[in-house]
């Protein structure tokens, strides 16, 4: 089960395992194709084709799944109540997440700060 | 070479945006259209439109990506997701400046940066956002299921929204500043006949608290001027809409007392050769059938104005 959106898609759990233990740096949005989440992967899709990113790889993932439940029931969300979870990880840790709608500039700053060059 | 010189240049990509974009690149005008975010404004904020003549039933996202493929298919430029810096609309050949730096000018300006849901601007708001705090039912609704959540308003908005939400609430509040109410007569009929529903005139919320996640709010109460705090695990607000304006503050670009643009007729501003459309006009009603409309008129003056150049 997956998205229909353009940007790449994590599908299971374990691949999200494997993804964030490979890659230093991972945003992944975890939503459905709702008004607060679209707005996000748009974003996304933008910083990926801006090039300015290139270090980061950038992902959604289906809320919904039970293969999901790796994000939905991850400590750094245990408070979060609004649609799309946003997980950042470095090198396989969760650096920061986030909930509910964010904009450009909101994004922006966490891989600024978080997934620096 | 990237083009940076164009006929019209249409801030602001929603209904009305694009609208104009689709009617002056078929009259072939080199258009570019610049939105800070997703293409569709408001638009993809709506799980179904129903009451958009021509189309039975589809979603705010569709509607919006397929005005959006019609404009680029009449040849429009969209920068979406970029940052404004600066305007200048009162010169001849007016100019917009993004925060990557690129600048782009053109003869005429279509401002169609229409609006957004207004906070309440209490303290802890920010913090609890997502925490607890929700501006779509349709989204965040199913996080709240037999849980006990207050909605915030009194329009239409606000009553039509805490009837479906008592799907997932044990128990919902609803939070009106004034005296009566804002919406039509059948949406409270609707609200007053659900048992699952209470109400608090008079009052509004002046706090949210929590740790971590929203758990209290203190409301006050106008007419008393008393304050009192009440356990929740939940807030929606439905306050209404404000336009997306603040970067003409200082500007010449005349608004009215809540920041709206005033237009002739003609839909153009106090400018030469600015226009506005959509929501951010003063105006009483907005649709997207209404910002579509706008962005006709607007288009097809901006048009005229070039021509007359």
């Amino acid at each position: 089960m997956t998205l229909p959106t353009n940007l790449k898609h994590v599908v299971t759990a374990q691949e999200l395992t494997e993804l964030i233990n490979e890659k230093e740096n991972v945003m992944v949005c975890c939503g459905r194709m709702g008004p607060m989440c679209l707005p996000v992967y748009d974003i996304m899709k933008s910083l990926e084709e801006s090039g300015k990113y290139d270090h980061v790889e950038f992902r959604d993932m289906l809320f919904d799944s039970p293969e999901a439940a790796i994000i939905r029931n991850a400590p750094e969300c245990s408070s979060f109540m609004g649609l799309p979870f946003t997980m950042y990880y470095k090198n396989g840790k969760v650096v920061k997440a986030t909930t509910s709608i964010q904009n450009m500039d909101m994004v922006t700053e966490i891989l600024d700060k978080e997934f620096a060059k | 070479m990237t083009q940076t010189d164009f006929d019209v240049i249409v801030l602001g990509a929603g209904p009305a945006g694009l609208t104009a974009g689709i009617y002056l690149s078929r009259s072939k005008a080199r258009v570019l259209i610049v939105d800070s975010g997703i293409p569709g404004g408001q638009t993809i904020l709506t799980h179904e439109i129903a009451n958009y003549p021509g189309i039975e039933s589809t979603s705010g996202y569709m509607l919006a990506s397929t005005m959006k493929k019609q404009a680029e298919t009449f040849g429009c430029t969209i920068k979406s997701n970029v940052k404004v810096t600066d305007v200048d609309l009162s010169s001849d050949i007016k100019s917009i400046n993004l925060g990557n730096g690129e600048k782009y000018t053109s003869k005429a300006f279509i401002l169609a940066t229409g609006g957004r849901s207004k906070t309440i601007g209490a303290k802890g708001e920010n913090v609890f956002k997502g925490r607890g705090i929700s501006y779509c039912a349709t989204c965040d609704g199913d996080f709240f299921q037999d849980k006990e959540i207050i909605v915030v308003g009194g329009g239409n908005s606000a009553l039509e929204e805490a009837v479906s939400l008592t799907k997932y609430a044990s128990k919902l509040t609803i939070v009106h500043m004034l005296s009566d109410w804002q919406a039509f007569d059948h949406a409270v009929e609707d609200m007053k006949a659900n048992e699952k529903i209470d109400y608090i005139m008079e009052s509004r919320i002046v706090e949210f608290k929590g740790e971590g996640a929203l758990q209290e709010v203190v409301i006050e109460n106008l007419a008393e001027g008393t304050t009192y705090t009440k356990k929740i695990d939940g807030v929606f607000i439905f306050i209404g809409y404000e336009a997306n304006t603040d970067f003409l503050q200082g500007k010449e670009v005349k608004l009215n007392e809540r920041k709206e643009i005033i237009v002739d007729e003609n839909l153009q501003t106090n400018i030469k050769g600015v226009y506005a459309a959509g929501d951010a006009l003063a105006k009483k009603y907005r649709q997207i059938t209404t910002a579509v409309s706008d962005g006709t008129i607007a288009a097809l003056n901006a048009l005229e104005y070039i021509h007359s150049k």
